[in-house]
């Protein structure tokens, strides 16, 4: 045996303890293949095992999503990158289908996903993961639990009137099925384009920004029943690497750029259009790269000042800044200031009572919540640590400090989308919705 | 998992399955099936609603049906009375006007695995490979290989085989790539499909209406196929050429594979190739997803094996994020310490140090080891880090720095005085039993610079009974009784001491041997002594170069995009600095000692490539490198063949540039002695043809003053190939000439 993908013998999404599908291609595994595979994954140390394990002559690879471990199984040297992105794919089909991902989701529609997994793969061998196809032969309707929100009430105006927010779509429109024939959400042709950026910074001791790099893409999310050609218009200024320059205003650039094979690229060249029958449920249309440059500072600046107070004190004095423009406001801001390991208790001082911090005894780190800031403020934030024995030697163990943060509506590379049409206009209603938001991959400022 | 009270749940929805008023409610009736289905997944023995199942399967419902059908495979071998029962059913669907009802009893038909199934499943099988539809062909097509294993042994049926060859032809890609597919398996015996000119050609025609899963499998099956000429190896490769960049990582990885397999003669191409597929490579490091992270780090870490200066440039890319997992951070800090030069050196410090004082143990010794890694090339900028923190006082940092210290000390002598004083400064001692020998090794070996040292090593002897370790108790003899050595007067009476506790009251028969070894050694005399115990703790008149020698990429290409090169496996030689030099140390000492086999060594001499020597090609070759010690016995083995006073001087470069000027004519560099040290000596080696090649260049030797600073090389060879020595020499002289030209 060879080459060729095989997802061999078992393909099983397992919750820790338990599992939730198996399904065996080729009839070669026993059955306690899986509890093998969970007696390998809870015996590593630490949380997180290699990605490839083997037992015998059977090869162990699994990926983590939604809290649940996807795992193949093979008895041949098959290619990582294909199994990988295989188990990544189905995830996201399930994810598609059953409208979100969670063990509850995948108990309530394992039907479904039987079902689709007997159609993407055939005695081990990938047959197709393409929506378009898939759809077609999916004959069970997903289940769907909808938790009662807050959310959906605030949608609603006061005594029926239209208000702004209705005009923001709910974060959960986008998590529901992709095929509802009956549901009463079936009837909404819905088209959301997400520019998603990540971005990870590392800013020296002195200020000094030492690497920014962003990565993004473009996705599509897709609830219309048939396909029409979309057009989706960049902004015009878009370069893609070092020496392209278009435009005079600021260049919107790119060190890498690479599209979906679906993409039809004939009007990129001249006005940044990308053409693309999107299929339903989720893909990504184009992926870019920047590295070791931004084109506006950097979303957040720390000033910290670390000091040992009389006694066994340790006086941390954080002040941190927004750069963002005005308008927009980071969700969700977390500081992690780790602390020497002898740490025992902490009191602080916050700018306002909807902030929080704790010292997290097992990581031995503070942290510091932020649940909305907005860009041009300035926070700050006095710690103060006690320390049994604390030296001058335990100030080499603050730092680096750590953050993550989600700002919507921004993108750090400035990448817009200027227009989206669907031609031909689509009979009935159809929305579309553009959304951006870069979140933050690893943010570490050095003290 | 079996439920509390399974047989009553089995045994109501066998009653609800027969039970007429259900079967008649088509969502009531489903409603049981799934529940069936759901206690089958929970590990619940549903075995005895087998012929309810099976009546359940004749339906319109299409979902019901593929429930059905999930359930028979599962238990069609259990009961294969029963299951015949339900051929009926799944014959009549492969006759079905839905061509989805075919495919699907055709699958599941085949997919029935128990005895004598065949002779029912083979008409079918052959009339679906003609079905109109493309989807029943797949099934078909995949069916004559799960026919084929379900009866193993029988022979090979030709027609069958002619069939699925033609389908290649087929309009429907997936229908050719399953042909492939079940080619390959019915085939296995025999070495798989063939894959011939026309086939090849086929394939590549068509890999662009493939989907990406199929175009990565069709890559990785075209490895087989050797183009005749050079032209068309090129059309092959112009080809491919838009895949190396593709954003599916499967696809780029096999294309690359593919592109280094076929261009093996052609080390341009496979650079080339290398490093247009380092955007999409380096893309994938930073992938959303961490599994794809992870295996994009391991590839890149194959690729610079071969070509480290590729990566240099993106060292930024390779800096941890604090969110990842350990596993993903510790390959990071393997490859930020291959992209280290000297202009990136002080960054790549930097982040490292941000990552000593992590909360992971794990994590924060990986760096500290790092550190020390890098430390061999640029001792003083590392040394200073490693000093500082030791401050920290904590106790896995402080053991992980005296490892780092030790292995550091071994490899760059230069470094032994400030590694002295900083472990004279450091008042914690390591506790773990890594930490503890390293720290006694030091000791005894330089003990003459610490002026704590007895004080130390008094410390663990009284220790000694709570001490565990056996490796520890024999590390502490080894340097006491060094120590006793350089300085008697401090240490006499504690190595009294440690002597009769070891042969007295010891009971681990190792340490007894060992203690009663030296003791015996002390009784032949302190000189006696000294020369068997002290052997080179590194060697102080050279300075040796640790820069790993650029591997072709033929040596890694066969485990690229496999699961092997996950594992580990793959990548070998990057073995933990640490145990590399414990062995090196321990093995040294056994030598001396006289008792360690002196054959130990061995396995890290060269195989001599003999298979080559057919071809005569007398042209120099690189090969895996020789380790120190190997090198030492076999110099002072072998006798010198050949002689000679080279009419050039030696060149001033520094050290690096003469070792990578050699490196390009494939000459490996073993060590060079400082620039300026007057008595100047270099040691390389190579081979040719099958043998091997020592030479030592010598400048200002003393018992050739009529050479005038010109370079003398002594060769020794093994075996002798006069011709092979004359082609080395003419190499050597040539690059020699061209440094020296270069620089006056």
């Amino acid at each position: 045996m060879w080459f060729q993908i095989k997802i061999k013998s078992s393909l099983c999404p397992v919750y820790p303890g338990d599992h939730l599908i198996y399904k065996d291609y080729r009839g070669e595994a026993d059955k306690d293949a899986v509890s093998i595979f969970y007696e390998m994954v809870t015996a590593l140390s630490g949380d997180q095992p290699p990605v490839v394990m083997s037992h015998k002559d059977l090869n162990f690879i699994h990926v983590r999503q939604g809290g649940l471990y996807w795992v193949a199984s093979t008895k041949t040297d098959a290619s990582p990158f294909t199994i990988i992105e295989f188990l990544n794919r189905l995830a996201a089909l399930t994810k598609d289908y059953c409208g979100s991902l969670c063990e509850k989701s995948v108990r309530m529609n394992f039907a479904l996903i039987y079902e689709l997994l007997d159609e993407m793969v055939d005695y081990g061998y990938i047959q197709t993961t393409s929506t378009d196809i898939l759809k077609n032969f999916i004959q069970t309707e997903a289940v769907t639990s909808k938790p009662f929100s807050l959310f959906d009430l605030s949608n609603v105006g006061l005594f029926g009137a239209e208000t702004q927010q209705s005009k923001v779509a709910p974060s959960a429109a986008a998590t529901r099925p992709i095929m509802s024939h009956r549901s009463e959400q079936g009837g909404k042709n819905e088209i959301f384009v997400d520019v998603v950026e990540r971005i990870s910074v590392v800013i020296g001791s002195n200020g000094v920004l030492m690497k920014a790099d962003v990565e993004g893409e473009i996705r599509v999310k897709c609830y219309l029943p048939t396909c029409s050609e979309m057009r989706i218009g960049l902004n015009e200024e878009f370069s893609i690497g070092k020496s392209q320059l278009r435009g005079y205003g600021m260049a919107v650039r790119v060190d890498e750029c690479s599209f979906h094979q679906a993409v039809k690229l004939d009007e990129f060249d001249t006005y940044r259009i990308l053409k693309v029958c999107p299929s339903q449920g989720e893909q990504t249309l184009m992926q870019y790269q920047l590295s070791d440059e931004l084109p506006c500072a950097p979303p957040f600046r720390l000033f910290p000042t670390v000091e040992k107070d009389y006694g066994n004190r340790l006086l941390i004095f954080l002040k941190l800044r927004c750069d963002l423009p005005p308008k927009s406001t980071a969700l969700n801001v977390s500081v992690t200031v780790p602390v020497p390991k002898s740490s025992l208790s902490l009191s602080q001082e916050l700018s306002s009572p909807d902030q929080t911090a704790d010292l997290q005894l097992k990581n031995k780190a503070i942290l510091w919540s932020i649940p909305r800031f907005p860009g041009g403020a300035q926070l700050s934030a006095l710690f103060k640590v006690e320390v049994p024995g604390l030296s001058s030697a335990s100030l080499l163990e603050v730092g680096p400090v750590s953050m993550s943060f989600e700002l919507p509506k921004h993108t750090c590379t400035g990448l817009q989308i200027r227009f989206l049409r669907l031609s031909p206009t689509h009979p009935g209603l159809s929305q579309r919705w553009v959304r951006y938001v870069t979140h933050s991959d690893s943010y570490t400022i050095r003290i | 998992m079996p439920y509390f009270g399974s047989e009553e749940t089995v045994k109501d929805l066998k009653r609800a399955l027969s039970n007429p008023n259900v079967q008649a409610d088509r969502l009531r009736y489903r409603n049981y099936i799934t529940r069936v289905i759901r206690s089958m997944t929970q590990g619940l023995d549903v075995s005895s609603l087998f012929m309810e199942m099976v009546k359940a399967s004749a339906t319109v419902d299409i979902v019901q049906k593929k429930l059905v059908y999930l359930y028979m495979v599962t238990y069609a071998g259990h009961k294969p009375d029963l299951a015949l029962l339900a051929i009926n059913t799944l014959r009549k669907d492969c006759a079905d006007p839905n061509p989805m009802v075919r495919g699907l009893a055709l699958r599941n038909m085949c997919n029935l695995r128990m005895p004598g199934i065949t002779e029912y499943i083979q008409q079918p099988i052959l009339s679906g490979l003609r079905d109109k539809a493309s989807y029943v062909r797949r099934v078909a097509v995949l069916g004559c290989a799960k026919m084929h294993s379900l009866q193993p042994n029988t022979e090979i049926d030709p027609s069958v085989v002619n069939e699925l060859y033609a389908l290649l032809r087929d309009p429907d890609p997936v229908v050719m790539v399953n042909c492939l597919r079940a080619l390959e398996e019915i085939l296995r015996d025999e070495g798989g499909v063939v894959i011939n000119k026309p086939i090849a050609h086929h394939l590549l025609n068509r890999l662009k209406d493939l989907d990406s899963w199929a175009q990565s499998e069709v890559l990785r099956l075209l490895l087989r196929y050797c183009p005749r000429s050079d032209d068309e190896l090129f059309d092959i490769l112009s080809l491919l050429d838009g895949f190396l960049s593709s954003a599916h990582a499967p696809v780029m990885a096999a294309t690359l594979r593919l592109f280094l397999h076929l261009a093996a003669a052609h080390p341009a191409v496979q650079a080339d190739a290398l490093s247009r597929a380092r955007g999409p490579l380096l893309a994938v490091c930073g992938s959303a997803s961490r599994e794809l992270r992870f295996a994009g780090l391991s590839h890149v870490q194959q690729v610079l094996r071969s070509q480290p200066a590729q990566y240099c440039s993106h060292y930024k890319r390779f800096f941890c994020s604090y969110s990842e997992p350990g596993y993903i951070r510790l390959r990071k800090m393997e490859i930020l310490v291959e992209l280290v030069n000297d202009e990136n050196v002080v960054l790549i410090l930097e982040e490292l140090k941000s990552y000593c004082t992590d909360v992971s143990t794990d994590l924060a010794q990986a760096a500290i080891a790092a550190i020390g890694r890098i430390g061999r090339t640029y001792t003083e900028k590392c040394l200073d880090i490693l000093t500082g923190l030791l401050a920290l006082k904590q106790e896995h940092i402080t053991s992980a720095v005296v490892q780092t210290f030790r292995d550091l000390v071994w490899f760059c002598p230069q470094s032994t005085g400030p590694v002295c004083k900083a472990v004279e400064g450091c008042d914690e001692t390591p506790q773990d039993d890594e930490g503890k020998q390293a720290l006694l090794w030091l000791l005894g070996a330089h003990g003459e610079l610490i002026s704590s040292a007895p004080y130390l090593l008094e410390g663990f002897i009284d220790g000694l009974k709570v001490e565990i370790s056996s490796a520890v108790k024999m590390e502490l003899l080894t340097s006491t009784l060094k120590l006793f050595l350089s300085r008697p007067a401090e240490t006499q009476d504690m190595l009294g001491r440690l002597l009769h506790y070891c042969i007295e009251d010891e009971a681990d028969m190792n340490v007894r041997d060992r203690a009663g070894l030296y003791y015996r050694l002390l009784q032949s005399g302190p000189d006696r002594t000294r020369q068997i115990l002290l052997g080179p703790n590194s060697d102080p008149s050279m300075t040796v170069l640790t820069g790993r020698p650029e591997e072709p990429v033929s040596v890694w290409a066969s485990s690229f995009n496999t699961l092997g090169s996950l594992c580990g496996t793959g990548a070998g030689p990057e073995n933990l600095p640490a145990e590399d030099s414990a062995h090196q140390v321990h093995a040294a000492e056994e030598a001396e000692l006289g008792f360690g086999p002196a054959e130990q060594n061995l396995n890290t001499e060269p195989e001599e490539p003999l298979s080559d020597a057919a071809a005569a090609e007398l042209d120099l070759t690189a090969g895996p490198p020789i380790s120190h010690e190997a090198f030492e016995r076999l110099w002072l083995d072998l006798q010198v063949v050949h002689q000679q006073v080279l009419e050039v001087r030696r060149p001033p470069e520094p050290p690096e540039t003469l070792q990578a000027a050699f490196l390009l004519v494939k000459i490996q560099t073993l060590a060079f002695s400082r620039a300026d040290a007057a008595l100047w000596k270099a040691y390389v080696y190579s081979r040719a043809g099958g043998t091997l090649l020592l030479a030592e260049l010598l400048q200002g030797a003393p018992e050739e003053p009529e050479s005038e600073g010109m370079l003398l090389v002594s060769i020794k060879q093994q075996p002798e190939n006069q011709s092979a020595v004359r082609n080395f020499i003419s190499v050597l002289k040539r690059v020699l000439q061209t440094l020296s030209s270069n620089t006056s």
